[in-house]
Parts: structure tokens; C-alpha cells; sequence
């Protein structure tokens, strides 16, 4: 079991940043001694919601994207925020294969991403102010894998 | 992000390594359109076997070049071993459109 720990990271929404998030996030929760497969599913769900922050939050304009970390017990929760235009239709936005830029090729599965490698995911967002993604993950204790 | 191509007939055989996502696969997508489309080519294969990374804008990428490939009746092809890109492969239904192989052989052969 590992002590209460957290961290915070800001950064530019530019796209070269997101294997960095992700990198930094996959870092920080190592602490839990993850397996390769629980660390494969944080970064895949770190870099949808960071890029969502970039493409459709600020629309490819200049803002900060906020990354927060918070390690309890054997579970990490990963908050990831942005100041940008918020989404008008959370549950439109959440439904597979929805995208509203399909002309960029988008897959449209960012969240259906983050909701299947991640044990919770809580959207919050506000026209004109911003989102806030909060996932959360269970790592299996030690026990458990034997 | 580095990737080599090829051509092989009317194959583009597109080899991938390091981490695809929404800030490399943008060059990846117009650097294997401009191959594609100037050669005249029908079909292209996805290696993806030198990937460590690669997320929905991956996927993106290829329902986008497959979508292109029919167009002009032919096919994509994905070359994949590693079990983490292939559940994402598969998370996203692409593997009901879309055949996974071992080996750029084993795809051709097809």
C-alpha cells in the first residue's frame, strides 16, 4: 500500500505535449507498482483526454491544459482540465463513434477509450469555461496477480 | 515518431515505429497519402509492429486510409503482434473490417 501522494502539471495545449502528459502521469503512478498492461491503459486514457483538450476544448488556439494526480491507497485518480469551450452535449459527445470534427478523421472514441481502460470516468463541463475529466483506477494489489 | 515505406506491386507497405497518436499520425496520414495517391497504388499495409504507443487517433488513421483504399476497390491490411495495440484494434471494431497479420508475407499473401 502506498502513501497518499499527488502532483499537478500545466502545460500549453500544444500536441507535442501529449506524449509528455502521458509519460509524466505513467511516471508518477509506476509508484504502485502497476502492471505493464494497467500502465498501457493510464497512457492511452491520459493522451485521449489531453488531446480532446487541445483539438476541441481550445480548437487548436493557445491555453493551459491542468494534469492532476492523486495516488490513495492502491487506486490513482487522474483529473484533466481545460479553459476552453466546453461541450454542449456530454452524452452525445460520450456516445462511440461520435465526432464532431470528422473532417480531421477523428475516430470518435476517445471516451469510449477512457471509460474501457479506466474503472470510472466522470465528465464535467461548463459552455464557455471549460471540461474536467476525472478517471479513476483500482491497480491489483500484488496478492491478487500471484 | 520514425516510419519507413515501401511499394511492392500495388502495395504501399507502411512500416510504423515508435508512438502514434494525435500529434505524429498528421504527418503520418499526408506522407502515406501523398505515396498512395502519386503512385497509383490499390492496396496499403499498416505495419504497426514497431509501435510502443498508439491511441484512438491511430485508429483514426487507419478507418481513414481504409475508407481511401475502397474508394479505388482495394484493401488495408494490419501487421500487428503486440497485444496492447490489438485491444485497441479491437475495442474499436476495426478488426470486423479489417484482417490482422503476423507478417507483410502473411498479408500479401492474402
Amino acid at each position: 500500500m502506498v502513501e497518499r501522494n499527488y502532483m499537478k502539471l500545466e502545460f500549453l495545449s500544444k500536441s507535442n505535449n501529449e506524449s509528455f502528459a502521458r509519460v509524466v502521469v505513467a511516471a508518477f503512478a509506476s509508484q504502485l507498482d502497476p502492471t505493464i498492461e494497467e500502465l498501457s491503459d493510464i497512457k492511452t486514457a491520459v493522451s485521449e483526454a489531453v488531446t480532446n483538450a487541445i483539438i476541441h476544448g481550445y480548437e487548436y488556439g493557445e491555453g493551459l491544459v491542468i494534469v492532476e494526480a492523486v495516488i490513495e491507497k492502491d487506486k490513482i485518480e487522474i483529473i484533466i482540465g481545460d479553459n476552453g469551450k466546453g461541450i454542449e452535449d456530454i452524452d452525445k459527445a460520450m456516445e462511440p463513434f461520435y465526432t464532431s470534427k470528422p473532417d480531421l478523421e477523428r475516430s470518435g472514441m476517445g471516451f469510449t477509450v477512457m471509460e474501457t481502460f479506466m474503472d470510472e470516468l466522470i465528465v464535467e463541463s461548463h459552455i464557455g469555461k471549460g471540461t474536467k475529466v476525472k478517471m479513476t483506477k483500482t491497480f491489483k494489489s500484488l496478492s491478487d496477480r500471484e | 515518431m520514425e516510419f519507413s515505406m515501401d511499394i511492392l506491386k500495388n502495395y504501399l507497405i507502411v512500416k510504423l515505429k515508435g508512438e502514434l497518436d494525435h500529434h505524429t499520425s498528421e504527418d503520418v496520414r499526408k506522407k502515406i497519402d501523398q505515396q498512395y495517391y502519386n503512385n497509383n497504388l490499390m492496396n496499403i499495409i499498416l505495419d504497426l509492429r514497431g509501435l510502443s504507443f498508439m491511441d484512438s487517433s491511430g485508429i483514426g488513421l487507419i478507418i481513414g486510409r481504409y475508407r481511401n483504399c475502397k474508394e479505388r476497390k482495394g484493401r488495408v491490411f494490419i501487421v500487428s503482434t503486440n497485444p496492447y495495440i490489438d485491444r485497441i484494434l479491437k475495442m474499436s471494431g476495426l478488426l470486423k473490417i479489417i484482417n490482422i497479420y503476423s507478417s507483410i508475407d502473411e498479408a500479401i499473401k492474402d
